[in-house]
């Protein structure tokens, strides 16, 4: 940090940031990225699970950063039955804090200055104008300059609101979250688990996946709303008590993710928002990285040609080429999650026996998503989108 | 409007800092650092959206001479940080 002047200014480490850093330094932009707590990685708060075809598209699957290659999901009825399809392309169960360092390696690669325990507290203004942000590194306080500033600040972003954003995530859409990170159990390393039903996560689901044969993170995410009545961290020992009553607890966190459609604004003046601060997150999966490193890599590179074109107001682009690329999906995924978070027990159950009765090779998400419809018709309309847009 | 009395409390050294509370805060009224979390007295409305979202059950609602106060002294702030 040889002088405080910089084009672009990245608020978090996580995924996005790291990637709208890199892509914004790959586009020619001078960056700086700074992160808030003392490493970058750690501590890991997401169930880790990724698809190969997703992840494989920013960096080369890596053993170091994969704790299980998977190839099944199992999906587990109230009622104890099962379905085991196969993952179309497979997937991972990553060690975040090792893929995160990695990530912002991959940005350091291309120039990106990355600064740690560095708190940003407010946006720097002058004459009205954010100019950059104000920081407190390592208990200094510091104000650093820069063209545009870009908010990866996560579930908990405030950037946002500060530049006029309002980020706040309803209730309902928030999904409450507790996870632990369990060892000296046994899991089968090739499958990830979701758990539905109201007994284990009501509107939402548990899941357990695999960290090898013996390890495996536990969690789940349940509607603010539900969780008024019984809070995540209950509902996660309730579980593992009668699931995993021996197990050693390596990791116990919590968390939130913002299952929501797109936030309606990721761009005001020279500040974009990307990742789980824009609320990139799929609503019916709750998963965040891909979706993140997506918006993130588009925020990057919007940004980075608004800097090389002189031109801020350039950065409208990067709302509608994200909405092009993924946003318009999650707006109907939103849809299908309001739906399936109204299912009750004999709903799940329904569509696992109408799974069970298919012929196995049929037994692919697209047949259980089919089974699914027949128990809830209302769906039908928002899937049609999916499929025929 | 920020009422006069806050009624949250966040009990001390339970907070896992995972900023889910702050997600739902729609006063911006609370502080979150690495290992570190405020409330903004001076914001909050005691709407209880961030008690309701808390995974961990840190985060209390006290209503004034009806539930007992913590006896340990809840971590509040009177405005934005000024560092």
């Amino acid at each position: 940090m040889k002088n405080f002047d910089y084009d672009v200014i990245v608020v978090g480490a996580g995924p996005a940031g790291s990637t709208a850093a890199r892509y914004a330094a790959a586009g020619g932009a001078k960056v700086l990225m700074l992160e808030k707590d003392r490493d970058v990685g750690y501590p890991v708060r997401c169930g880790e699970a990724v698809s190969h075809e997703g992840v494989a598209q920013f960096i080369k699957p890596d053993p170091k950063w994969i704790a299980s290659s998977v190839s099944k999901f199992r999906l587990i009825a109230p009622n104890g039955s099962s379905v085991l399809p196969k993952l179309d392309g497979g997937g991972y169960v990553l060690e975040r804090r090792i893929f995160d360092y990695e990530l912002a390696k991959l940005a350091a690669n291309e120039g990106v200055e990355v600064i740690t325990k560095a708190y940003v507290y407010d946006l720097l203004r002058e004459d009205g104008k954010i100019v950059g942000v104000k920081t407190l590194i390592k208990d200094q306080k510091v104000d650093i300059r820069s063209k545009i500033v870009v908010a990866a600040d996560g579930v908990e972003s405030r950037v946002g609101k500060w530049a006029g954003m309002d980020t706040t995530c309803h209730i309902r859409d928030m999904e409450s979250c507790a996870q632990m990170t369990l060892s000296g159990i046994e899991v089968d390393p090739d499958v990830l688990d979701f758990y539905f039903g109201d007994e284990v996560s009501p509107g939402g689901y548990l899941w357990v996946f695999p960290k090898g044969k013996d390890t495996a993170n536990v969690g789940l995410g349940l509607s603010v709303e539900e969780a008024k009545k019984k809070s995540a961290i209950k509902f996660l020992h309730e579980f593992v008590d009668r699931k995993f009553p021996k197990a050693a607890m390596l990791t116990h966190i919590a968390g939130g993710v913002p299952c929501a459609k797109t936030n309606p604004e990721i761009v005001k003046e020279n500040v974009i928002l990307v990742g789980d601060a824009a609320h990139q997150v799929n609503p019916v999966s709750g998963g965040g990285i891909i979706s993140g490193m997506i918006g993130g890599m588009i925020g990057g590179q919007v940004a980075a040609e608004a800097i090389i074109n002189g031109e801020i107001s350039h950065l409208r682009e990067y709302s509608k080429r994200w909405h092009k690329r993924l946003g318009w999906r999650h707006d109907i995924f939103y849809n299908i999650r309001n739906a399936i978070g109204n299912f009750d027990d004999k709903t799940y159950n329904n569509i696992c026996d109408s799974a069970l009765k298919l012929p196995e090779d049929k037994r692919t998400l697209g047949g259980i998503f089919r089974a699914a419809l027949w128990n809830q018709p209302s769906m039908i309309l928002d899937v049609a989108r999916v499929f025929l847009s | 409007m920020p009422q006069p009395h806050l009624m949250i409390h966040i009990v001390p050294g339970k907070c896992d800092y995972c900023g889910c509370c702050v997600g739902v805060c729609p006063e911006d009224a609370i502080e979150l650092m690495e290992s570190k979390i405020a409330l903004i007295e001076d914001r909050c409305t005691n709407c209880r959206k961030c008690v309701w979202a808390c995974p961990w059950e840190v985060i209390e609602f006290h209503r004034e001479g009806v539930d007992h106060l913590p006896k340990e002294t809840p971590q509040i702030i009177n405005e934005a940080v000024k560092f």
